[in-house]
């Protein structure tokens, strides 16, 4: 259990060298030792969706994979959608607009679910939004306004507010 | 009313909510995101089983360990702490975080191990050796009641914590003159709201301040005074941060038992101590389930389809110990009768104990149990009459005429117009259409129904049911407050005393005091102050943030514009009541010369004393205390109260199907009428409605905390509790309708546990509705796809 392991992960487009017990979790690594306490935990059994980041180009839960797994690639965090400090990206400008989130909890594994959807369907229907984002649980919103906020952020209307 | 909100500045206004932006970006700041130096993490050690006596407890093999500080027994903790409160007049039922003798349900924590990091402290735990002797033990809620049951807590003497019945109206009278009475039972599963934040707390204790301060996710009325009384600490040692973001609670997340153990701990080390639940520990050991009924009903009622008396009995399994828990079978008192003219009721509560974890307050309070016991009455009343289940609710109806109505246990509701806002649900459905599609699927062999439920949400939460259900206990305020302040550059700061957990209060009391202002809400700041400066605050239960923040917040507001209004009439020369408040500037209503801009009244609070009317304050800041409107009186002997003074209403409409195959149940239509009075953020009110529909979805289908006969849980992951995924919560159509209330601020009314409280009933009627044509029923939620398969197994006793 204790033997050290040194890893590089880039995370949000920084490379982050450190020496970390194999049995460290992705989401202890991110949240404990970079302080990027904006992915969640909420069931560390990789079914509520809530600790999701980018791997390379896949969401996956940070629960369940540990830090040594993601060694020499790339992940993206909540902290890293917005294109520049003080800005918002297109989905989480939408996000606000459209009232999808109520106590935040869920929201940066919802955001970075949508996100994957996005990258892979620019301008999916209702259904595959619904289809997407099952696999994430929010307890507050119903799920209705998430979509709503999806769907905006994917039509022509749907503007980056800083 | 269809267009109230028109002649507000911003209330009823589609507004981004501030709070979000720093959701959207990571930047919360939840209980689990807080570090300190120096910080040590618990790992809980838990009895296996549902009732054993400890014998002996080993952890030299842990305190071995490197890394380990302490293993804290539940003796040590007992002998240095006060046991918390048991909601009713029980003082034998005592409860502290860690079991000291005996274990009384499967789960329970009978010590914590604390150590550097989370992962060594569960090391640790592993190698604490325990040895119990099992015990007797009851899960059975109505076995539990039998002379000679196993006794949860022998010194009670009862499993029973609790039992009243209350006789309100001539009930024998009435059920004696009615045509016909039809009797049934119907079973509310143990569920919970389950935040996907689990419960979270950090202490840190400073040896010379003598002052514990406190991280944590609450939402919990009196928590700051309860953690403090525990601890025996002066109230003003214990400072609670209420300015950490919730990750949810919907009315769980009062970790008492756990802030006591970590305060204790953190005390005890003179260290940071965190403790942060694990998914199996919130579940299983976390005290957290809801309300798991058994309701027995008889109505009575006319050939014409008019209800004239209702006997209740609920029994609610409350699990081990008592909290808040007995007293949810309390506020259901205060809309006993729905929204219906139903003249007389007995209504017999029954709180019992059993070895299962114990019951926390869960949204709604115990209404949306009852609301569904009332609502599937109704169904069966209109059955057994042959007829129509809509028109038997609209001869049954409170007229829009008759507010404020008195009903039998002594309630007025305040205003509503219920048959109006069933019919807007009806045609936005609209009911034809999903009749006929109904019958389309059926005759293509599906099964499938068309579900309706109408209720009320009893809104600003008040305490009644505290002296209702507990003669010693004289509560008859539950006030909320608010600071505001306006600072020398002229911007504004509010402050509330409490956290916030999704329900965006921090919109809430800007756009309220903007509104009384005319300052932009987004300019004004909204602080959640800690509880040792915080004004007094009952916390966001009971569906009253709207009506009671929102009404304080709009009361400290007022007084800071009738201070500048009376420094204007003086430096004006002009009477108060010909002056003109208009964007924070102030002129005389007949000559706009005269005139002082909101900066140079501003400038006069705060320096220039000389100019200030005689006997005013300098500076600019005010609070307001309110007391819940209608509130402050004690019951009367037979059990009468006003309990909440507002109530919303809603009326669901749907249309479900249910796979033959599977009996997987779909939602095709759903659309749910509202009328929440005046709605002051209606994107917030909206997202609470969808959410509360979706947590109904998932009491009505497929939420249920099981416990085998063994008193084991079996339901403790999300892969056997199921909460609903976008793929079974439909797309939801609601219709707002407003019928202000007489008695707020803009005519709010509360809306935190709108949806939840209609929609199980909605879906098990239309569950039901897609049953009857093959004479199936179900009387029990979840109606989960075994459910419903059994139930056609019953009634044909062929496979489907």
């Amino acid at each position: 259990m204790t033997t050290q392991h040194d890893i590089g992960i880039r995370v949000n487009g920084v490379l982050q060298r450190r020496r970390v017990e194999p049995r460290t979790t992705l989401v202890d690594f991110l949240r404990d030792e970079l302080g990027l306490t904006g992915t969640h935990v909420g069931c560390e059994h990789g079914v509520c969706g809530a600790c999701t980041v980018m791997l390379d180009d896949q969401p996956v839960r940070s629960c369940c994979m540990f830090a040594v797994q993601a060694d020499e690639l790339r992940v993206t965090t909540v902290e890293g959608l917005a294109p520049e400090r003080g800005q918002l990206s297109k989905i989480q400008d939408a996000f606000c607009e459209k009232h999808a989130l109520q106590c935040g909890y869920c929201t940066p594994g919802m955001l970075i679910a949508c996100q994957a959807l996005i990258d892979l369907h620019p301008h999916p229907t209702e259904e595959q939004v619904r289809e997407a984002i099952s696999s994430n649980l929010c307890r507050c919103t119903g799920y209705q306004q998430i979509v709503d906020a999806v769907m905006h952020a994917t039509s022509p209307q749907g503007q980056a507010h800083v | 009313m269809s267009e109230p909100s028109s002649h507000f500045r911003f209330i009823g206004k589609h507004r981004r909510a501030v709070e979000h932006k720093r959701f959207v970006v990571g930047k919360g700041q939840y209980a689990a995101d807080i570090q300190r130096a120096g910080m040590l993490h618990v790992a809980l050690v838990a009895s296996p089983y549902a009732s054993a006596k400890i014998l002996f407890i080993d952890a030299s093999r842990a305190l071995a360990m490197p890394g380990v500080h302490t293993v804290l027994t539940g003796e040590e903790l007992r002998q240095g702490t006060e046991p918390t409160l048991p909601g009713v007049d029980a003082p034998q039922v005592t409860r502290y975080p860690m079991a000291f003798d005996v274990t009384r349900y499967a789960g329970e924590w009978v010590a914590a191990v604390v150590a550097e990091t989370r992962a060594l402290a569960e090391d640790a735990a592993e190698l604490v050796s325990v040895q119990y002797e099992t015990l007797p033990f009851i899960v059975d809620p109505e076995a539990a009641l039998a002379p000679g049951a196993h006794l949860v807590h022998p010194a009670h003497g009862s499993n029973v914590i609790f039992q009243r019945k209350f006789v309100w109206g001539p009930v024998d009278e009435d059920f004696a003159q009615c045509d016909h009475q039809l009797s049934y039972r119907v079973c509310w599963a143990r569920n919970s709201t389950v935040p996907i934040e689990t419960f979270a707390v950090m202490c840190d204790w400073n040896d010379a301040t003598g002052v514990l301060d406190v991280w944590a996710s609450i939402q919990m009325p009196k928590f700051p005074d309860q953690l403090a009384k525990a601890l025996r600490l002066p109230g003003n040692a214990v400072r609670v941060h209420f300015d950490v973001d919730v990750g949810g609670s919907y009315g769980v997340k009062r970790g008492l038992k756990h802030s006591v153990l970590v305060g204790f701990l953190a005390r005890k080390l003179g260290r940071p101590v965190r403790f942060i639940e694990d998914r199996i520990e919130n579940m299983r050991g976390g005290d957290m389930q809801g309300p798991d009924r058994i309701f027995d009903v008889t109505l009575g009622f006319q050939k014409d389809g008019t209800l004239r008396s209702m006997r209740m009995r609920a029994l609610d399994d409350i699990g081990a110990y008592s909290g808040r828990s007995p007293l949810q079978l309390g506020k259901p008192v205060g809309a006993i009768v729905g929204p219906y003219r139903i003249q007389s009721v007995e209504y017999d509560a029954m709180a019992v104990m059993t070895n299962k974890t114990p019951q926390e307050a869960v949204r709604g309070f115990g209404q949306a149990p009852t609301n569904y016991a009332i609502e599937t009455g109704l169904d069966k009343v209109a059955r057994f009459l042959d007829m129509d289940r809509i028109e038997l609710r609209r001869r049954n109806m409170i007229g829009k005429d008759e507010f404020p109505y008195l009903i039998p246990s002594g309630t007025h509701y305040d205003s509503g117009d219920y048959e109006t806002v069933m019919t807007k649900a009806l045609n936005a459905a609209p009911l034809d259409t999903i009749v006929a599609e109904r019958d389309a699927l059926r005759s293509q062999g599906w099964l499938a129904g068309i579900g309706i439920a109408t209720c009320l949400e009893p809104s600003g939460g008040n305490s009644s049911f505290e002296p209702l259900f507990n003669p010693k206990n004289q509560t008859t305020t539950w006030m909320d407050s608010c600071l505001v302040r306006v600072d020398l550059a002229g911007t504004v700061t509010a402050l509330m005393g409490t956290s916030t957990s999704g329900q965006a209060h921090e919109t809430l009391v800007s756009t309220v005091v903007g509104e009384i202002l005319h300052r932009e809400p987004d300019s004004i700041r909204v602080l959640h102050a800690d509880s040792l400066n915080a004004l007094p605050s009952n916390s966001p239960v009971g569906s009253r943030m709207a009506i009671m923040l929102g009404g304080a917040a709009a009361g400290a507001a007022k007084k800071i514009r009738s201070k500048l209004l009376h420094i204007a009439a003086f430096n004006l020369g002009v009477a108060q009541e010909d002056l003109v408040y208009e964007g924070g500037h102030v002129t005389a209503r007949n000559d706009a010369q005269k005139s002082l801009s909101w900066d140079a009244l501003i400038e006069i609070a705060h320096r220039k004393f000389h100019l200030l009317p005689e006997g005013m304050e300098p500076g600019l800041q005010e609070k307001f205390v309110w007391e819940v409107p209608t509130g402050g009186m004690l019951p009367t002997e037979d059990g009468r109260v006003q309990m909440y003074p507002c109530h919303s209403f809603e009326a669901h409409v749907i249309l479900a199907s249910i796979d033959p195959g599977t009996c997987k149940v779909s939602i095709r239509r759903y659309v749910c009428g509202h009328d929440c009075g005046v709605m002051i953020s209606p994107d917030v009110v909206h997202g609470m409605t969808y959410g509360g529909i979706a947590h109904g979805l998932g009491a009505a289908l497929m939420e249920k905390f099981a416990f085998s006969e063994e008193g084991q849980l079996l339901a403790g992951t999300f892969m056997d509790y199921l909460l609903p995924t976008s793929s079974e919560v439909p797309a939801i159509t609601i219709v707002d309708h407003c019928t202000p209330s007489p008695l707020t601020e803009f005519g709010q009314k509360g809306s935190g546990e709108a949806g939840y409280l209609g929609s199980p009933a909605a879906i098990a009627s239309a569950v039901n509705d897609a049953l009857a044509p093959l004479g199936a029923s179900i009387d029990h939620l979840p109606m989960t796809p075994q459910a419903i398969w059994t139930a056609l197994q019953k009634t044909q006793g062929t496979n489907v």
